[in-house]
């Protein structure tokens, strides 16, 4: 997974720290071509990048996460997977539809030596790989291969991890044809009914239904820069505000990050990205997930099954806002 | 006369003055279909519970006539009627939620979208919530996530069997995830219901989508639909626009859906009560318990005349 090798993609708030990259660089050119001592100087330089970086990315806006959510170098599912697993084998098929959806995949991994099952979104890492991926949109026939595997954890005693990283359950004719509400209302009632642990993670971007399809459990846990969200902002902004290029006031009044869904009371853990985003130091970033994983799968195999189910229940049961007027 | 020879007059008599049509419309005195335009009086479409008596088309209903359609007069009562939304998230797009939401209250007379309560259907006992599009698109808040699963863990716990008349857009932007969480928590409860061996069944109206369809409206052990009603998870010109391409006209439509072996069976309005209650019936243990078997033979002579729903608003 090193990506420095590779040309890095710039988010527009990157720029001043781009600039100044490139001044440090020239610096430093200009020294040894003079054969001058400017050391001191370039260490101060480059103590105010990093200083500047993490001001930058410690302030992002709504819409400014959702640009980083959206990179398309953000460590995608199976990049994790194979970050943070001993071995891994990955499994096809939802056994009716007949077509694998790629959009959502899913296997068998052992994490610290445990068997677990594993399922995500998966985007493509190109333009040709997102063709084939649909860029992590997931089919009727992924839910229901994500519901498969599931239902196999549960009848082998593996824990369920699950990634999330989508824009959107796919809306094309052929989903509709196929029961795409269905298939995701099927998994929300069926994940109630599993009787091992389940721990979801928001890698990437969390897009409303299709991402709550695979994300009902016992922990759900978001990367600092991930965003989740009732509807995507750009269709939120065409729909109340009847105009599409107010998609970052949408972004904004939607509460679509970390924090946010912290206070709200949906999500139990924020997990810290490495300085620049979690494309910036991918290993880091799988490292910190592990990590959590290991640490919520540890007080969760302490219970028995019907206080995790009973748990599960009652996590969920707790959301929302409203009052009574006798009460 | 019945109202059918009525129409076939009135087709031969010609129409009625525009003048005075629009007149009387105004007064509500009579409705125009806004399927095929044919003028009823407005009593009559309502005898026929708001379905044209003459193309069929069923106009859209709000929750107080659905209930009194399907529940036995003086059996309702309603549940968690005092449930308020609040404004979690201060939302604000070109208006304040909380101005939407209290000029939505005094239009409708509503709190929020939903009705749920107990009642009687054909003297069988149920649980029944349905959706009023009036409100906000019937879209799903805290508070229809809220009244659905206290209704659906009531009837678990009461042993009822659970009717949910969908009408919605799916979920309310203006909460944010908190709507979509909701999702979740409807599903949870009948979850608990099902596992409970009860019964539930979603009735699909006009329209029907997003976050509703992905979740409750799907999960009915047996799924009824209204005739033509839109029933989709993407919404029509969402899938428009991802492909670029013109839609067949059934696409999302209850026809569609039976057609795609989605839903068990399409039934009018106004068939729509005994249709549920042979439902219920059939489910109900066999051989029946002592008490089931008297709702066979026991036949009260006079029904209650009053209603504790509220009165019928003209439309």
């Amino acid at each position: 997974m090193t990506l420095s090798d590779r040309k890095p993609i710039l988010l527009d708030f990157e720029k001043p720290l781009v600039e100044l990259d490139s001044r440090i660089a020239q610096i430093r050119e200009l020294a040894e071509e003079n054969d001058v001592d400017v050391s001191d100087q370039i260490q101060q330089l480059e103590a105010r990048a990093t200083q500047l970086r993490q001001e930058i990315f410690s302030s992002l806006t709504p819409s400014q996460r959702l640009q980083v959510a959206r990179h398309p170098r953000r460590p995608s599912t199976l990049d994790y997977i194979q970050a943070i697993s001993d071995e891994w084998i990955e499994l096809h098929g939802d056994r009716s539809t007949g077509i694998d959806d790629l959009a959502l995949v899913g296997g068998i991994a052992r994490l610290d030596g445990r068997p677990v099952v594993m399922l995500g979104h998966q985007k493509g890492r190109d333009t040709k790989d997102n063709v084939r991926r649909n860029f992590g949109m997931a089919s009727p026939g992924g839910y229901r291969k994500a519901m498969r595997l599931m239902n196999h954890a549960n009848r082998f005693s593996m824990p369920i991890i699950t990634f999330i990283d989508t824009p959107g359950a796919y809306a094309g004719v052929e989903a509709e044809r196929l029961g795409q509400g269905e298939a995701i209302a099927y998994n929300l009632r069926e994940m109630f009914r599993l009787e091992v642990p389940i721990l979801c993670t928001v890698i990437g971007e969390g897009g409303s239904g299709g991402a709550l399809g695979i994300g009902v459990g016992d922990r759900l846990m978001m990367f600092e820069h991930s965003v989740y969200t009732v509807a995507s902002p750009e269709a939120c902004a065409a729909i109340l505000w009847k105009d599409a290029s107010k998609a970052p006031q949408a972004a904004e009044a939607l509460k679509i990050t970390a924090a946010d869904l912290k206070a709200l009371g949906i999500l139990d853990q924020i997990l810290p990205e490495p300085i620049g985003g979690a494309h910036a130091d991918p290993l880091k970033a799988a490292e910190t997930l592990k990590q959590a994983l290991l640490e919520n799968l540890a007080e969760l195999t302490r219970l028995s099954r019907s206080q995790l189910k009973e748990l599960r229940y009652q996590k969920f049961r707790s959301i929302g806002m409203f009052t009574q007027l006798s009460a | 006369m019945s109202l059918f020879d009525w129409f076939a007059n009135r087709r031969k008599s010609g129409s009625l003055s525009k003048e005075r049509q629009e007149r009387e419309i105004a007064d509500g005195l009579w409705s125009k279909c806004p399927a095929c335009g044919v003028l009823t009086y407005t009593k009559d479409l309502r005898t026929n519970q708001m379905v044209c008596p003459d193309c069929g088309h069923h106009l859209r209903i709000f929750a107080d006539q659905r209930v009194q359609q399907l529940i036995d007069p003086g059996t309702w009562r309603p549940l968690d009627e005092d449930l308020c939304p609040v404004d979690p998230l201060k939302f604000r797009d070109r208006k304040a939620y909380q101005d939407r939401l209290r000029e939505t209250q005094d239009k409708t007379g509503l709190r929020d979208a939903v009705q749920t309560g107990l009642g009687q259907l054909d003297r069988l006992p149920l649980g029944l919530g349905v959706m009023d599009f009036r409100f906000m698109g019937g879209s799903m808040g805290s508070v229809v996530g809220e009244k659905l699963t206290r209704l659906i863990e009531r009837a678990t716990r009461e042993r009822l069997p659970v009717v949910i008349v969908c009408a919605s857009g799916g979920a309310r932007m203006q909460e944010g995830m908190l709507s979509l969480m909701q999702m979740a928590k409807i599903s949870a409860a009948l979850e608990r219901h099902r596992e409970a061996g009860l019964l539930y069944v979603p009735v699909l109206t006009h329209p029907t989508t997003g976050g509703v369809t992905a979740s409750f409206a799907m999960l009915g052990d047996i799924i009824v639909a209204e005739p033509k009603a839109t029933i989709g998870f993407a919404g029509r010109r969402v899938v428009e626009q991802t492909l670029r391409e013109k839609l067949p006209d059934d696409f999302q439509t209850s026809e569609y859906l039976l057609t795609h072996g989605f839903v068990d069976t399409i039934v009018p309005r106004t068939q729509l009560k005994q249709t549920l209650a042979q439902l219920i019936r059939l489910h109900q243990p066999y051989p029946p318990s002592p008490a089931q078997a008297s709702q066979f033979v026991h036949v009260p002579d006079h029904l209650p005349e009053s209603l504790s729903v509220n009165s019928v608003r003209a439309d």
